[in-house]
This record gives C-alpha cells, sequence and structure tokens, in this order.
C-alpha cells in the first residue's frame, strides 16, 4: 500500500559502490583507526589501494564492518575473536542457504 | 513504568564483584546474541541484559540505583522518587534506546546543550521483496520508530513512514543506503542513514544464489535423449531454449544475463530434472517393454551390477 509519502530512493551497496575509509567511519560511527584495525586483522579487505595510501571498499563492507564492531562491543571480543566469530558465521550463512537450496530441490523432486 | 531488576536479569547477587557482573553479562550476551543466538526472543532478552550492564558496569550509575533501595520487585509499578539521582553525575552514552524506566533514571545526561553537535543515528530494517522485484525495482512502505528528547528530556519514540524505491539489481542479503533517512542530528550534526537488508522471499520457481538464479526445468525422456526446444519461464518473462540431444536429468543450462539485472548481469541457471511419464495404459506399458527389449541399457553400469 502505497500512501501519499513521497518516495525516497536508495543505494545499493554491492561490490560497484566505492568507499574511502571516512564514508566507513561515518557509517559505523568510530575513528579512523578502528576502521584501520579491522584492516590489519584481515576482517576487512579493501577493494583498492591508491598510491596515497588511501583504501577503498566494496558496499558490503559497511555490513561487515557494523557487524564486526557490534561483536566486539556487545560481547566484548578481541579482534581475533571477532574475525573468527564473523567468519564461523559466515560459513553458517553459506551452509544453511546451501541446505535452503537442496532442500527445495528435493522438495520439487517428491512433487 | 515497571521497575526493572538488573541484579536479577545478570542473575548475580546484589553484592556481585565488578569482575561477577562483568562474567555474568559475557556469559549471556553470548547465549543472547541476536547474530549468534538460537534462541527465541534473543533479540529482546539480549536488549535486557544489556540495559543491565549498562547500569551495574558502571560504578556511578550502579550506587545511584542501589540507593533506591531493595524494596522493589521487578515489574512492580514505578516512580522515581524526588531527586532520587542527587549527588550523581552520568555521562551520556552511545544513543541505543533502553527502557521507560532506564530512560526516567538515567535519560536526563542525554538533554543537548547549545553548541552540541552529533550525528542522527542510522536505522536498519529488513525489507522482504519477491525476486521479481529485484528485476524491476520495488517500493515499499517502512515504518520507523523514531526517538526525540521531549521537554522534559526524556527519550521517546514517535512512527515514522516513508515510501522506499529499492533499485533494481539488487541480491540476497544485501543492503541498500537511504542517505539522510535515520534520526535527525543534534544541533549541526547530520541526520543518520537508514539501511534496509533485502530479503527475498521463497519463490515457487526460482532460487537466487548471488547474481545468478537457478530454476529446475521438468522435462520429458525423449526431450533430453533426442533434443527439443521448449519454453522456460524467467523472472523477466517466457523465453525460448534448446536441449541439446543426450542431455542428462541434473544438467544445467546456463541463460546467460538471464539472471538479476546489474552492471554484469547474473545469469539463469536452468537444471533439466527428468519426470517419467507413468504408463497408465497397456499401448503405454507396451512402449515401455519395446524400450526395455530395443535398447540394451544398463543404468547401473557405473556400479558394476
Amino acid at each position: 500500500m502505497i500512501s501519499k509519502h513521497r518516495v525516497v530512493t536508495g543505494v545499493i551497496l554491492d561490490e560497484q559502490t566505492e568507499l574511502t575509509v571516512s564514508d566507513l567511519c561515518r557509517s559505523c560511527s568510530v575513528r579512523r583507526e578502528k576502521i584501520m584495525a579491522l584492516v590489519e586483522e584481515g576482517i576487512l579487505t579493501p577493494a583498492t589501494q591508491k598510491p596515497d595510501d588511501a583504501y577503498t571498499f566494496s558496499g558490503s563492507s559497511v555490513k561487515r564492518a557494523k557487524r564486526a564492531l557490534k561483536l566486539q562491543r556487545e560481547l566484548e571480543l578481541d579482534l581475533s575473536g571477532v574475525a573468527v566469530a564473523l567468519e564461523l558465521l559466515e560459513e553458517i550463512e553459506r551452509l544453511r542457504s546451501a541446505l535452503r537450496l537442496y532442500e527445495e530441490t528435493r522438495g520439487l523432486l517428491r512433487e | 513504568m515497571q521497575y526493572k531488576d538488573y541484579y536479577k536479569t545478570l542473575g548475580v547477587d546484589q553484592d556481585a564483584t565488578q569482575d561477577q557482573i562483568k562474567q555474568a553479562y559475557r556469559r549471556l550476551a553470548r547465549k543472547y546474541h541476536p547474530d549468534v543466538s538460537k534462541e527465541k526472543d534473543a533479540e529482546e532478552q539480549f536488549k535486557a541484559v544489556g540495559e543491565a550492564y549498562e547500569v551495574l558496569k558502571d560504578p556511578e550509575k550502579r550506587a545511584a540505583y542501589d540507593q533506591l533501595g531493595n524494596q522493589w520487585q521487578a515489574g512492580q509499578e514505578f516512580h522515581p522518587p524526588p531527586n532520587w539521582d542527587a549527588g550523581f553525575e552520568f555521562s551520556g552514552d552511545d544513543a541505543s534506546v533502553f527502557s521507560d524506566f532506564f530512560e526516567s533514571l538515567f535519560g536526563r545526561a542525554r538533554r543537548p546543550s547549545s553548541g552540541f553537535a552529533a550525528h542522527g543515528r542510522d536505522h536498519h530494517a529488513k525489507v522482504m521483496i519477491d525476486l521479481e522485484d529485484a528485476y524491476t525495482g520495488a517500493t515499499r512502505q517502512i515504518s520507523l520508530n523514531v526517538p526525540y528528547v521531549d521537554e522534559t528530556g526524556h527519550v521517546r519514540t514517535r512512527e515514522r513512514t516513508l515510501n522506499v524505491r529499492i533499485p533494481k539489481g539488487v541480491q540476497q542479503g544485501q543492503q541498500v543506503r537511504l542517505s539522510g533517512q535515520g534520526d535527525p542530528g543534534v544541533g549541526q550534526g547530520k541526520a543518520g542513514d537508514l539501511y534496509l537488508e533485502i530479503e527475498f522471499r521463497p519463490h515457487a520457481l526460482y532460487r537466487a544464489k548471488g547474481r545468478d538464479v537457478y530454476l529446475d526445468l521438468p522435462v520429458a525422456p525423449w526431450e533430453l535423449a533426442l533434443g527439443a526446444q521448449v519454453r522456460v519461464p524467467t523472472p523477466a518473462g517466457k523465453v525460448e531454449m534448446s536441449i541439446p540431444a543426450s542431455s542428462q536429468s541434473g544438467s544445467k543450462l546456463r541463460l546467460a544475463g538471464k539472471g538479476i539485472p546489474g552492471k554484469t548481469s547474473g545469469d539463469l541457471y536452468v537444471i533439466l530434472q527428468c519426470v517419467v511419464p507413468p504408463a497408465k495404459t497397456d499401448q503405454e506399458r507396451q512402449i515401455y517393454e519395446d524400450m526395455e527389449r530395443e535398447m540394451a541399457f544398463n543404468p547401473r553400469q557405473r556400479l558394476n551390477v
């Protein structure tokens, strides 16, 4: 149901999106050092590294950075703990979606 | 407003040490963290635990809370006594929204003083769309609870509705950002953003994986054996596709660029699923019997049986 409210258009944060460290700082409300610490720990991988050391990141980095910082803050984890937790969470997500694909295929074959 | 027993929430005694409180929090936070937890109402539990820890980890807040006395029961109707917090100084903390109980006790610290500027809080919401919407774009109405500070300095929320255009080409799990559509900034601070996490509703025909889309296509045995020209549904409309002769059930055919559109469009993978016609009549049974006799085919050759 669409009412009289005006329509605002969103921007997809995908691999085409180029974000700077400042963009990530602003999206995550943290200082530069926090983002750089995520890069050093290998939690964020820059898409490009310009000659003047200015990194750019893809759009999916916002979600990953926010999730990492949230885990760090709320579970009081250190960054290597965050990195392990993130990898395991993402592996679980991959397996869940693979399982869903598999179960849906089997469902179709049974019909 | 109901009284909250923060000690009970964390499962610690009133005389627990700061270390015990920290341990209890960490254990419960891991148990209920929405990213990790499988528990029912994990999110709510996690918020309650976070609020309790916010108070009890801070000696000033804890002392003020303790001063309320222990004659209160969790859930009991509560009004803070007048000037109950005299002599305590609370520092403002991050902008998460806690319960009315918390706000009535500690919320005052957030009242913006003049010249103070802060970015508005970002909002996050999940949005369910159909796979077809990813091909065309979609408009969705989103309701947000936006907190604001009332005349008395308490944080309240009001509902805000906006229509959001989700661009085409979005993939499952991706985020869409709406700049400036979060909470208003304080003072000269900029407004926060609204982030929408896109989730596809399960589809009767298609499954999406990244930008690629999968379709199981039922086919007859002769279509596999002899090859055929068939019509195939896609989220963007029907297309013609040829099945090469000597195909097997389970083989995957690629319709390039028919996946989710984008700078690099995804592909549509058609998985051939052989459907065997039942032999109901004598004539149909005869056909299968002829095949059995004429074709000398052992489907289990690879199994050496």
